[in-house]
């Protein structure tokens, strides 16, 4: 089955750029990659860019609404996600918890709807 | 005639659904499907037995029927374009099984049900419902739902296992532990709810939890903790007899009469105990049967049941494990600490009612009168059942004389 590991995180509590704690979650995230990879489990992964970048966007009665910022304003943000292929939510479960933001966030896991 | 056959086919489904949903889940790998697949099954059986007799092996009957109803069903859905159904239907081909042969996939069956993805109130419907075998119904009128309600409820339990990818399988051993626990506290849930409410309709709760403590100690034999639990069932449930008067007014356990404690349940629960704790691997399930046994003994060592509650709030830090320790405090001789204990249990315990049956119990004791009125007031108003409520009654109306 395919997962997508959505990984919320409040901005406030998250290392500052340049700091070795930054450094120490990026190794992290770096060695989940490598990790998934080796188990042929790697489908995408990335992180995005900060919450204040989003532009959010809807039709409404034919017309285009664009809106600066998130879907919703919440402590939490998506900060990146993966895709990953595994067997079962068992192995996603387990491999989830791996995921650095699974220590000061929460990773929500999506099956994928296979057409 | 027609009668003996429904008997005949109502008893092989008593005594086999958990085995013959198992089988059918295993082979096709969808809930929802083997459920139905046995029920048409066992309308079949209505007929063909009363035609032809029973046959030699009524649940490899079953299990072989099933089997081709749920592959008919498979090849509809094929045909109406589900790609699902495709797939489980070459899965389900190619598994099988001599139907003379049930294997048994139960303990995957347990698992899953009781899978830490669900809700809990579903994990323990649907362990009813598939390893006891109680009718959605039954369920309902034991956890005080509408059965409709417990009917989606089952539903979507059902459906989310699929949909979330929630495997049919036993646990990798370095989630075994955890899982395990998952799995116990569903059937002391299960058992507390028939300790609380008592027999619904002829289905006594405590008997279902204690059949699928047993049969996990069958499917997987030398686990400690497993080997707790029903040691703490058996233990608690040889004094079901002695813990409600015969004016249906809950017994305290010191007032007991113990010639009516089932001395042979009791022993093998104490027996059980043993061989747990001499695997050398305690765990919560354990400490709460060495407290039943502590409490089975005359008089109990309340020191020692003090100290099995600090121990098991190392495993469980909840504040109703801290009660409990008070209350062995108080009992041993400790009034004034333990009440020191209640006050710091008042507000996350506010709503709890054995909070304030003992917090009126030992201030009664300690002589501080108004207050322990007001406790009792308190617990009368959250009591779970009459019986509990009459118990405080009479205990409050003795402090008032």
């Amino acid at each position: 089955m395919q997962y997508l590991a959505l990984l919320y995180t409040d901005p406030a509590l998250e290392p500052a750029y340049g700091t070795p704690e930054f450094e120490k979650l990026m190794q992290g995230y770096f060695g989940f990659t490598a990790f998934l990879k080796e188990k042929g489990a790697f489908l995408g992964g990335d992180g995005l860019q900060p919450v204040e970048t989003a532009t959010s966007l809807r039709l409404r009665g034919g017309k285009v609404e664009t809106m600066d910022g998130p879907f919703a304003e919440t402590k939490e943000y998506l900060g990146g996600y993966y895709l990953m292929e595994v067997p079962d939510l068992d192995t996603a479960l387990k491999y989830a918890a791996m995921i650095p933001t699974a220590e000061y966030g929460t990773v929500e896991l999506r099956p994928v709807m296979v057409f | 005639m027609q009668d003996t056959v429904a008997r005949a086919v109502e008893a092989v489904l008593r005594e086999n659904r958990g085995r013959l949903l198992a089988a059918l889940i295993a082979r096709f790998r969808d809930f929802q499907l083997a459920e139905d697949a046995l029920q048409e099954a066992a309308a079949s059986a209505l007929v063909h037995w009363g035609r032809a007799g029973l046959p030699q092996s009524p649940q490899g009957w079953l299990l072989k029927v099933a089997g081709t109803k749920a592959i008919d069903r498979l090849r509809r859905a094929r045909r109406e374009g589900d790609k699902a159904a495709a797939a489980a239907l070459l899965s389900g081909d190619e598994a099988e099984e001599d139907p003379e042969m049930i294997p048994d996939h139960r303990l995957r069956l347990i698992f899953t049900c009781c899978h830490p993805a669900l809700d809990q109130k579903s994990r323990v419907a649907l362990t009813l419902r598939t390893l006891g075998g109680l009718t959605t119904s039954e369920i309902a009128r034991a956890f005080l739902d509408a059965e409709p309600t417990m009917g989606q409820r089952l539903s979507r339990a059902k459906a989310r296992i699929a949909a979330a990818g929630i495997p049919f399988k036993v646990p990798e051993p370095e989630d075994w532990a955890e899982r395990l626990n998952s799995v116990l506290t569903v059937i002391y849930l299960i058992f507390n709810a028939g300790y609380t409410v008592g027999p619904v309709a002829g289905r006594d709760l405590c008997d279902e939890a204690i059949f699928l403590a047993r049969l996990l100690n069958e499917l997987h034999q030398g686990d400690p903790e497993a080997e707790g639990c029903l040691a703490l069932l058996l233990l608690t449930h040889a004094r079901r007899r002695a813990r409600i008067g015969a004016d249906g007014v809950t017994v305290a356990l010191a007032d007991q009469d113990r010639s009516l404690w089932e001395r042979t349940m009791l022993d093998a629960g104490l027996a059980l105990l043993d061989t747990a704790m001499a695997r050398g691997s305690p765990g919560p399930f354990q400490i709460k049967a060495a407290i039943a046994a502590c409490q089975s003994q005359s008089p109990p060592d309340w020191r020692q049941i003090a100290a099995l509650y600090a121990g098991l709030y190392r495993h469980e830090p909840t504040p109703i494990v801290r009660l409990n320790q008070a209350v062995a405090e108080a009992e041993a001789g400790q009034l004034s600490s333990a009440l020191a204990a209640l006050q710091v249990l008042a507000e996350p315990l506010a709503d709890y009612q054995p909070y304030h049956a003992a917090a009126a119990e030992y201030l009664a004791r300690a002589g501080q009168t108004g207050t322990a009125l007001a406790a009792y007031a308190r617990a009368i108003a959250l009591a779970a059942s009459p019986g509990d409520a009459a118990f405080l009654v009479r205990r409050r109306d003795r402090l008032r004389s």
